[in-house]
């Protein structure tokens, strides 16, 4: 168990690796850091001053040092500015006068991006990055990374929780129902349920809940149709509809898995043997196929995880809820580098970690698998 | 004369057919109920075919309002009438088509057995509506009676049944069937329109996904070993990547300029050409004349269309000239690259496994012993036999795609803005949502009425490749 465990994790570190360096490379294409030059030192600036201010913030050296002092294994990077000042990746906090005021910045530049104090060049550490818990700075919100993040990941650990919550209870109630007599009516109909809602991406389902139950069009202003509210306090009428979006769709998934797993162990030759016995309908689907039939979808759930992560940006997008997707959606369309990592950086790792959980999980609940050679 | 009135829902006719759908309603109702009563024990005769007669009725009730809009001169039957009389080349092709596979079903093998099915009737109704009338709005011009583009004044964010204001005479194109949007197009000629860019751009791009997962899936379930960890280590950090950041990566103007997207596209687009040759080769190796006779005129035509596509005017790979047949925005290429660059992972995942399970087989290891290469033994003994999951994978991946297009859209990601396609519409109008519905919400149902069909299409066919 242990080793499968070590093992597991060596290939997710690798993995994060990997894809980290891969957003790395495509958020540092030429382009984005042109675009970046222009944005902070004025949009008027010709090609050469373009390279000039990249040259001078760091951003000249090859992308593999660049990725490790991101990331925290090699030493920032030290340079002087136009005024003879020294400046670099971990003095970035202290230089605030030097990072905007180069000779080329225009009067267009904005005011000044960084904490007022910072450590003097002598103090500074060497190595600064992701392991040292130096995130960077995120352009965008004018604060740090890691602070943006973490905020953005409570809103939204309160809208997945509540999406839990309804989800896979709703998920499995309606799959051991549906599969607890397959072909019955009841099987149809639930299935038939499934179907549909599995079928409805969530900006289709949230554009049909808000216009059915918050616009004046039908006259039901049940709920609200933004939950830009519910960050401080969460009510039925602004959490409901962005709840209910997500869980819809992933839903249907976990309802006709559980539906499958279900009537699978219902044909089993234990389930007739405890019929035979004389045990009750009721006690058969409670103490002798629940538990059987539950492993399949504990694996779903976690896969599905990285699926609500879509459907979180999709639906915090939609409602204007300032979670962890509605970052992802600003950093990524402002081109802000350091914070598009970092929210990269968080959500590889949470998928990475969710197909680990689910993969062990499995090997615990099953029986059948044996575990320690892998 | 006096300009055409704004329609309502039914019409004139409405008066007659509404209370008549009301009772056909019940009647079903009270049928469903008698067999419920039925199976129950209670002793009810002719439950089952109450509910089939009371079925009929209700079919009846419903196809009335779209012959009343057919017959019936325009604008009286209202709204549903007017857009079933302009998808009427939609209906007519959809009939006959359905009517000569339900006749011929016992002859049409899987295709046959799943029309014979109900779920499978229903869901390959609606596949077959939306490329029908895909094909008769895009391709021949049929069904919009609007330019998805033209802008009326005066039909901002209008009503459904909206009259176009400067038409005398009432006729297709005097009304705006299902309202206005926000900058005045017409709702209804955009969604259809927009059925055109999904149905071509959802199932191209989901067989780019196959065609890549196939291409490397064969080889690491046959041969296992290093190749299996290799490509096996890769899909699975392909599936890692949150799918929203794949494409906020990938399809942003600032990628597009770097022309990664169009590198990776050549690399992609190449895949088809690739598993032709493979397939065409492993079979005829022996016989070289004819292996070339084949392979050449299909190879030339596919490296053509693939110039075509990955070539742009000006670009590093423009090597055609004047020979380039068309020209595929960069942005679109993307689209193209991401949602296969999605697709492909799983697809791996799931002919693997086949692949796995396959290799094992009699067949195979007779193939073997007759001395077939590795390709031949993979794609004319293993893929074919491989092809029932693959089926119902691609009907419910297309499914998929469609979902992941709308998702660009609705990101503002990939097509430019004004394109009628389901997910830009639904992102221009969730802006207004609380205030005009209509605009995202006809949209979001074609979308999901599409994505259904699909979904019931791979359920009825898994049913009946079951049977087998």
């Amino acid at each position: 168990m242990l080793r499968l465990l070590l093992r597991r994790l060596g290939v997710l570190l690798g993995a994060a690796v990997a894809l980290t360096f891969v957003v790395f490379w495509l958020t540092n294409l030429p382009p984005n850091l042109e675009r970046i030059a222009r944005s902070e030192a004025g949009t008027r600036i010709s090609e050469a001053e373009v390279a000039g201010w990249l040259e001078r913030n760091g951003y000249g050296r090859p992308l593999l040092v660049r990725y490790g002092e991101w990331l925290g294994v090699l030493p920032g990077w030290v340079g002087m500015d136009g005024d003879g000042n020294p400046r670099g990746r971990c003095l970035r906090a202290g230089d605030g006068a030097g990072r905007d005021a180069g000779p080329e910045s225009g009067p267009e530049s904005g005011p000044e991006s960084g904490p007022e104090s910072g450590p003097e060049p002598a103090e500074a550490p060497a190595r600064c990055g992701l392991l040292q818990g130096d995130w960077g700075w995120s352009r965008v919100f004018q604060a740090e990374v890691r602070d943006v993040v973490a905020r953005g990941l409570g809103h939204t650990a309160k809208l997945m929780a509540w999406v839990l919550v309804v989800m896979v209870p709703s998920a499995l109630l309606l799959g051991v129902l549906a599969g607890m007599r397959e072909g019955s009516g009841l099987d149809r109909a639930l299935s038939g349920v499934a179907v549909l809602t599995a079928a409805t991406p969530e900006y289709v389902s949230g554009v049909v809940l808000v216009a059915v139950f918050a616009s004046s069009a039908t006259g039901l202003r049940w709920f609200n149709g933004s939950a830009t509210s519910a960050m401080e306090d969460a009510t039925l009428a602004n959490f409901t509809l962005p709840v209910l979006t997500i869980a819809l769709y992933g839903m249907g998934y976990v309802a006709r898995m559980t539906r499958a797993a279900m009537a699978e162990v219902m044909t089993a030759p234990y389930i007739r043997a405890a019929r035979l016995k004389g045990l009750s309908f009721r006690q058969v689907v409670l103490r002798h196929a629940l538990r059987n039939a539950l492993i399949a979808p504990f694996t779903v759930v976690m896969l599905q995880i990285p699926w609500l992560l879509n459907g979180v940006v999709i639906v915090e997008t939609l409602f204007n809820y300032k979670g962890f997707g509605w970052t992802l959606v600003e950093a990524a369309g402002n081109n802000d580098i350091d914070l598009l990592l970092g929210v990269s950086v968080v959500s590889v790792v949470v998928v990475l970690l969710t197909q680990m959980a689910s993969d062990l999980g499995y090997a615990l609940l099953n029986p059948r698998i044996r575990l320690g050679r892998g | 004369m006096t300009p055409p009135e704004p329609l309502t829902w039914t019409g004139a006719a409405g008066a007659v057919l509404d209370p008549a759908l009301a009772l056909a309603v019940a009647g079903f109702v009270l049928a469903l109920g008698l067999r419920g009563a039925a199976r129950l024990g209670l002793r009810v005769g002719g439950a089952e075919r109450a509910v089939r007669v009371a079925g009929g009725l209700l079919a009846a009730a419903i196809l009335a309002y779209g012959v009343a809009g057919v017959v019936l001169p325009w604008g009286m039957a209202g709204i549903v009438g007017a857009m079933a009389r302009q998808l009427l080349p939609v209906w007519v092709a959809m009939g006959v088509v359905l009517i000569f596979s339900y006749a011929w079903r016992s002859k049409l093998g899987l295709y046959g057995r799943m029309i014979g099915s109900p779920i499978g009737r229903i869901g390959f109704g609606l596949v077959l509506f939306w490329a029908l009338t895909a094909l008769a709005a895009g391709a021949l011009g049929l069904v919009a009676p609007h330019d998805p583009l033209s802008v009326v004044s005066g039909l901002r964010n209008a009503p459904p049944g909206a009259p176009v204001p400067g038409v005398a005479a009432p006729g297709p194109g005097s009304h705006y069937l299902l309202g206005g949007d926000a900058l005045a197009r017409d709702v209804f000629s955009r969604v259809v329109q927009g059925s055109w860019i999904v149905a071509q751009v959802a199932p191209l791009a989901t067989a780019l996904g196959v065609a890549a997962g196939v291409l490397l899936g064969l080889p690491a379930g046959y041969h296992g070993g290093r190749v299996d960890a290799a490509l096996s280590f890769l899909a699975n950090l392909v599936l890692a990547f949150p799918v929203i950041l794949l494409f906020y990566l990938l399809v942003t103007p600032e990628i597009l300029a770097t022309g990664l997207p169009t590198a990776l596209a050549a690399g992609i687009f190449a895949v088809p050409p690739v598993l032709v040759a493979l397939l065409a080769w492993s079979r005829l190796r022996t016989e070289p004349g004819r292996a070339l006779a084949v392979l050449g005129p299909v190879l030339a035509g596919m490296g053509w269309l693939y110039l075509s596509a990955v070539g742009e005017a000006g670009g590093r790979l423009d090597l055609l000239g004047r020979l380039d047949l068309f020209d595929l925005p960069p942005g679109l290429l993307a689209v193209f690259v991401s949602v296969a660059f999605v697709n492909a992972p799983t697809v791996f995942r799931l002919v693997r496994g086949l692949t796995l399970d396959l290799r094992t087989r009699d067949y195979v290891a007779a193939a073997q012993t007759r001395g077939e290469s590795s390709w031949h033994v993979m794609l004319w003994e293993i893929l074919p036999n491989a092809r029932g999951p693959l089926i119902v994978d691609g009907c419910l991946r297309i499914g998929y795609t469609t979902i992941l297009l709308g998702t660009l859209g609705f990101f503002g990601l990939g097509l430019p803005p004004e394109s009628p396609d389901w997910g830009s519409t639904i992102n221009a109008g969730r802006r207004l949502l609380s205030v005009h519905p209509h605009p995202a919400v006809v949209p979001a149902v074609a979308l999901l009425s599409l994505v259904l069909g699909l979904n019931l299409l791979a359920d009825a066919l898994r049913e009946e490749s079951l049977k087998d």
